[in-house]
């Protein structure tokens, strides 16, 4: 029973994770840096609230949020693949631009500076399902499937083929008449719509919109990316690995066994280690951040 | 007649790189296109697979006219080009690669199966055998680029183009190409291959067509010809380079073989960028007083032997002495202190920092030397330095605070002579020195180049231009696949006469 | 002789304003999507931006505190710049800058507090920028010897550092009831109240002159000594800096040590110049602003000192506009001007050098077969 209690919640951490994680991938693969994944989701979160809010419904709110994941991914493609901005530069740009106007709309449509009213989400909590209502959230069957799914549409069909082409080595694929731009710009709206969801699933289980809300976790999918070397299943499981240190920390918050601040780092040096190389060195797609 | 292209020119703003060329290509024959760099053999071919459209002329494929194609039309019609640079995806399959754009599916998905069963079936029917179920990057050079091949047959070319398809290719990967490439013309495929090699040509050709500046020479049918006279027509100069008899007994006694060499290399041996052997046991001096001219087609090793003078590349054996001093160890910097001067074979990417002011590019490598203790640049001596540089070397505009992209090609590289050599050192590389530079500027470096020598500096020049090795050396060593095959003094040497050794149809004489 | 003189001149002029039209654009975009922001609050943005100018520039407390914030978007500018001048990201600003703060923080504390205030001050700075330094010669040493990504490992860091040193202060170090740590017992810097009363009541402190000594000290050693010109070749060109005999990734990592200390210095300015104490997220968001900063001031230091003086004004701003519009507005802004400078920068330089061209046709005549 603590076990199964440990891999709900465990789950229910990782959804954001592998939303933001298989958007990342995504982009990266095409060769666009996901730096930009924080904001994505924080605008997605917002999205949620707001469309759930004057929408009435959860599913409006994740139509909104997708919304706004595009919006903010459309702005990241214009910046890098149309002006061929830096793209470092770019996403950290974002991700601040919607920290500040998710903030600036917050006291605009709810009249606060740190939290929404109370949206109702996906419901289950008073069908007695207890740790089980996060299952009827269909966000959470989303955030399942989303990597899986993705390792197919990569591996498996002639999409992912050229995708992972464009991003190893552009003027090969162009070639042989892959369209690279519009191929890039595919993959960088995908990855803004995943990490949306990610943040609505954010927002939609607290059941409101709280000032940065997001916290960092699209950092740490882009951790469990580079982690799970771009390969979507090993990405997966690196966000499973993520959400189940942090359970952990969660439930043994009382013992005082390691200062729970320790356990939060796991995935920042897991990273650090990857890139250095100490065991196997994690290895960026080719192309990853050179538009020309 | 596969292709006939008729007066075709082309121009690039101002380079005009094809004018008025003929090209007759017979079905089922594999014709060389020969001429040396620059010759324009690649932009005639680039035309004619579509990647470029001619300014001028006519362009038919198989009767029809298909002047000003795209690359989609020409793959459509069977014209398939197989570039000098492989553009594979390292970390995709074999059949991948190939199916890359045309993909084989089965509802939603690729159809890997059928994808990978197309490519073996393709390799065995064309004797290119690859697995196709392997990744490029752990292909070799020449399973890599029986691959390029495939992907332009996968496409259904008939026509095939390939642009010097042996410069990576080691001697039995040369031969498994040709029984290869006989296979695809017996089974009425057309080939094109362009190629500076003559013992190529002459090995597969059934034609032979010429081209020197932009033009097109010469047509043979290979049966009827020798190596001698198409490397006549690929050379082409009328004058004979003769050197005079009062010339060559001044070098005997100008250059001075009492003390240690300006520079000595022995055993060298060096791996390339794709881990094959880029030299091989190569030894030379180069005395004091003498200009050591090295003849050969590029890619025969001659950028990693300047690389590993210079400091900026590992030798895996052997070693480097400059004024007998063993360098072998020593960074850029020391070896530069120790009297090496380098005029690079590519400003662009190493000679210059193209941003900085033509003042500050004059100190590129030197920069301790205009440094104070604190590390402070003197500012004071390096702006005297710049304006004198620019005098004596004629740099203009003559304004040391213009940054370098904004100089001509000829003073960007009168800036790098300046550098190299308007210091006191032992011995200098002059890669290219000439390349993309006015006619004046060559004049000028060549001045130089001979001062130097007279002053008493060695001098090792590699050049692709053999009318500058031939003009300006004491000594000519001739470089294929990584060695010297020949090395003889310049009063013995022609173009004729070492054309052969160029192009591997002759090997190995020392004098 | 005074010809050339005067060209030279001509040529500064010209490589200034021609550096100046890029940020001159963003600024002027981000004034029009404030302008449209302002007007979905139903503000008249003359009144608003009336107000901004007001609440820094128009009185002595305001104009203090944009100062103050000055003295650190400078350093985390610097920060940006010099790792940038090497074709580096040091996106760990954030990270440097409290370890600067933390280490100046606990030297203070440890130091008696006889110490003499200018040694005690000294000593504190350099602790600041050997904490900022050690904290960027980790991505420094990675790239320099495994080639990996700067920009994921300083990154990845921020979070690491800030956990450790928020772990430190919280379990070790606090006063009760407070994420701060106990007031320091040497090395205060007095503040600019203390000697011109106007400024009374407002955080500015002499630490804004420890600040443009950096930017000083940054300019001569990016602009006037060997190393600067050896980290400048690396950033523009690797393969030209490695043929001039440059050590590539030695330059890297020194650059990367550099930039940590500029950012570590940032620390100082709340540490020995305002509060006297660490405080856990003392300085949050500076670290990336500092990226806003270095764009804007196109990497150079003496225009970074200006464009921190325009950021921390924008930040001051939105205080004073808070009551008509969201502060929040002017974080909007700052990544718009990112934005639009990150965009506009390689456009703009694609037309000069097209235009410039087509002035020397020779230069560009090299087109090969």
């Amino acid at each position: 029973m603590i076990m199964l209690a440990f891999l709900l919640q465990t789950i229910r951490i990782a959804i954001p994770y592998l939303l933001a994680a298989a958007g990342g991938v995504m982009s990266e693969r095409v060769g666009v840096i996901a730096l930009g994944l924080e904001g994505m989701m924080l605008a997605g979160a917002f999205g949620a609230v707001l469309g759930s809010y004057y929408g009435g419904s959860a599913w409006i709110g994740v139509l909104c949020a997708m919304a706004a994941g595009l919006f903010v991914a459309s702005l990241l493609a214009l910046c890098t693949l149309r002006f061929r901005a830096n793209q470092v530069v770019v996403g950290i740009a974002i991700n601040l631009l919607v920290i500040g106007a998710t903030r600036f709309f917050l006291r605009l449509a709810f009249d606060s500076a740190s939290n929404s009213p109370r949206v109702d989400g996906f419901g289950g909590e008073g069908s007695g399902m207890g740790v089980m209502a996060s299952f009827s959230n269909p966000l959470v069957w989303l955030g399942l499937v989303s990597l899986p799914a993705l390792w197919w549409l990569l591996w498996r069909t002639p999409f992912g083929l050229r995708a992972r082409a464009v991003g190893e080595k552009p003027e090969a694929a162009a070639t042989l008449g892959v369209h690279v731009g519009a191929l890039r710009l595919r993959g960088v709206l995908l990855c803004g719509v995943l990490a949306s969801l990610g943040g609505a699933y954010l927002a939609l289980d607290q059941h409101q919109f709280t000032d940065s809300m997001t916290a960092g976790r699209g950092f740490i999918a882009l951790a469990a990316i580079i982690f799970g070397r771009w390969m979507p299943l090993r990405v997966a499981a690196a966000c499973l690995l993520f959400a189940a240190a942090e359970t952990l920390q969660i439930q043994l918050q009382g013992f005082q066994l390691v200062p729970s601040q320790f356990v939060e780092l796991i995935p920042y040096v897991l990273t650090i280690v990857a890139l250095a190389g100490v065991v196997g060195k994690s290895v960026p797609p080719a192309a990853l951040g050179k538009v020309e | 007649m596969a292709v006939r292209m008729s007066q075709v020119s082309k121009r690039f703003g101002a380079v005009q790189a094809n004018r008025d060329v003929t090209l007759e290509v017979a079905s089922g024959e594999i014709h060389a296109l020969v001429g040396e760099n620059g010759a324009g053999k690649s932009t005639l071919m680039h035309i004619l697979s579509g990647l470029h459209a001619p300014s001028g002329g006519r362009v038919e494929v198989l009767g029809r006219d298909v002047t000003g194609w795209d690359t989609n039309a020409a793959i459509d019609a069977g014209v398939g080009m197989v570039h000098q640079h492989f553009m594979l995806v390292p970390t995709l399959t074999v059949a991948e690669n190939l199916v890359l754009g045309r993909e084989p599916t089965r509802g939603l998905q690729l159809d890997e199966a059928r994808a990978v069963a197309d490519v073996r079936a393709l390799a065995e029917r064309t004797g290119l055998r690859v697995d196709p179920t392997r990744t490029v990057a752990e292909l070799s050079v020449g399973e890599a680029q029986r691959v390029e091949i495939l992907k332009v047959l996968y496409r259904g070319a008939r026509i095939l183009i390939l642009d010097e398809p042996t410069a990576v290719l080691s001697p039995p990967e040369v031969d498994d190409l040709w029984t290869v490439l006989r296979g695809l013309r017996a089974q009425g495929d057309t080939i094109i291959i362009i190629t500076h090699k003559l013992d190529e040509v002459v090995a597969i050709s059934d034609a032979i067509t010429v081209m020197r500046d932009g033009r097109s020479i010469a047509r043979f049918a290979t049966a009827d010809t020798t190596p001698r006279d198409i490397a006549r027509a690929m050379v082409g100069r009328d004058v004979v380079l003769a050197l005079d008899v009062k010339h060559a007994a001044a070098v005997s006694s100008r250059v001075r073989t009492d003390g240690p060499a300006a520079l000595a290399v022995r055993d060298l041996s060096v791996r390339g960028d794709r881990g094959t052997r880029a030299i091989e046991q190569l030894s030379f001096a180069v005395q004091p007083g003498e200009i050591l001219g090295i003849a050969g087609v590029e890619g025969n090793g001659q950028t990693e032997l300047l690389e590993v003078i210079a400091g900026l590349r590992r030798a895996d054996r052997g070693t480097v002495h400059i004024g007998g001093q063993d360098v072998s160890l020593l960074t850029v910097r020391a070896r530069s202190d120790a009297g090496l001067s380098h005029i690079p074979e590519d400003r662009h990417r190493r000679g210059l920092v193209l941003d900085y002011t033509v003042a500050e590019n004059l100190l590129l490598g030197r920069q301790h030397h205009f440094a104070s203790k604190l590390g402070t640049l003197d500012h004071d001596k390096i702006a005297r330095h710049a304006e004198h540089q620019v005098k004596t070397f004629d740099i203009r505009p003559p304004d040391p605070s213009l940054p370098a992209r904004a100089l001509s090609g000829g003073n960007q590289q009168k800036v790098v002579i300046a550098r190299e050599m308007g210091r006191a050192f032992t011995v200098l590389l002059a890669a290219q020195p000439t390349r993309g530079v006015d006619v004046g500027a060559i004049e000028f470096i060549h001045a130089r180049l001979r001062a130097a020598r007279d002053a008493g500096k060695g001098v090792l020049l590699v050049s692709a231009d053999l009318a500058e090795v031939l003009a300006l050396s004491d000594r000519i060593a001739v470089m294929y696949e990584g060695r010297v095959v020949c090395l003889l003094a310049a009063a013995q040497c022609s173009a004729e006469r070492l054309g052969p050794f160029m192009t591997g149809a002759e090997h190995a004489v020392a004098s | 002789m005074s010809t050339s003189a005067s060209s030279r001149a001509d040529g500064w002029l010209r490589r200034a304003a021609q550096a100046m039209l890029a940020p001159v654009l963003a600024v002027a975009l981000a004034m029009v999507v404030g302008d449209l922001l302002i007007l979905t609050y139903g503000e008249s943005p003359a009144t608003v931006y009336h107000l901004l100018l007001e609440g820094t520039w128009g009185n002595w407390y305001g104009f203090g505190q944009v100062l103050y914030k000055t003295m650190t978007l400078t350093c985390t500018g610097l920060a940006f710049a010099y790792a940038g001048r090497a074709g580096l990201f040091n996106v760990g600003a954030e990270g440097q800058l409290a370890a600067g703060g933390f280490a100046a923080a606990l030297l203070g504390l440890w130091l008696p507090a006889a110490t003499p205030a200018v040694l005690a001050i000294l000593l504190c700075i350099a602790a600041a920028m050997a904490a900022g330094g050690a904290a960027g010669a980790v991505p420094g040493v990675l790239r320099a010897r495994f080639g990996a990504s700067e920009v994921i490992v300083t990154i990845m860091l921020n979070f690491i550092l800030l956990a450790l040193l928020n772990y430190a202060v919280a379990s070790h170090l606090s006063v009760p009831e407070t994420l701060h740590t106990e007031e320091m017992r040497a090395g205060f810097v007095p503040r600019l109240g203390e000697t011109f009363a106007v400024f009374a009541g407002s955080a500015a402190n002499w630490t804004i002159v420890i600040a443009v000594v950096a930017a000083v000290f940054a300019w001569w050693k990016l602009f006037r000594t060997r190393s600067g010109y050896e980290l400048r070749a690396v950033g523009l060109q690797p393969d030209a800096a490695e043929y001039g005999g440059i050590p590539v990734p030695r330059t890297w990592f020194r650059a990367m040590v550099w930039s940590g200390a500029f950012a570590g210095l940032g620390g100082i300015n709340f540490v020995l110049g305002y509060k006297h104490y660490y405080e856990e997220g003392f300085a949050a968001g500076s670290g990336f602003l500092g990226i806003a900063v270095a764009l804007v001031g196109r990497n150079h230091p003496i225009g970074i000192v200006i464009s921190a003086l325009l950021f921390a004004t924008l930040s001051q701003g939105g205080l004073a506009v808070n009551a008509l519009v969201p502060k929040q507005l002017v974080d909007i802004l700052q990544a718009v001007v990112i934005l639009a400078v990150a965009t506009a920068v390689p456009e703009v330089q694609r037309l000069l050098r097209k235009s410039a061209a087509a002035l020397l046709p020779s230069a560009t005549s090299e087109a090969g077969t």
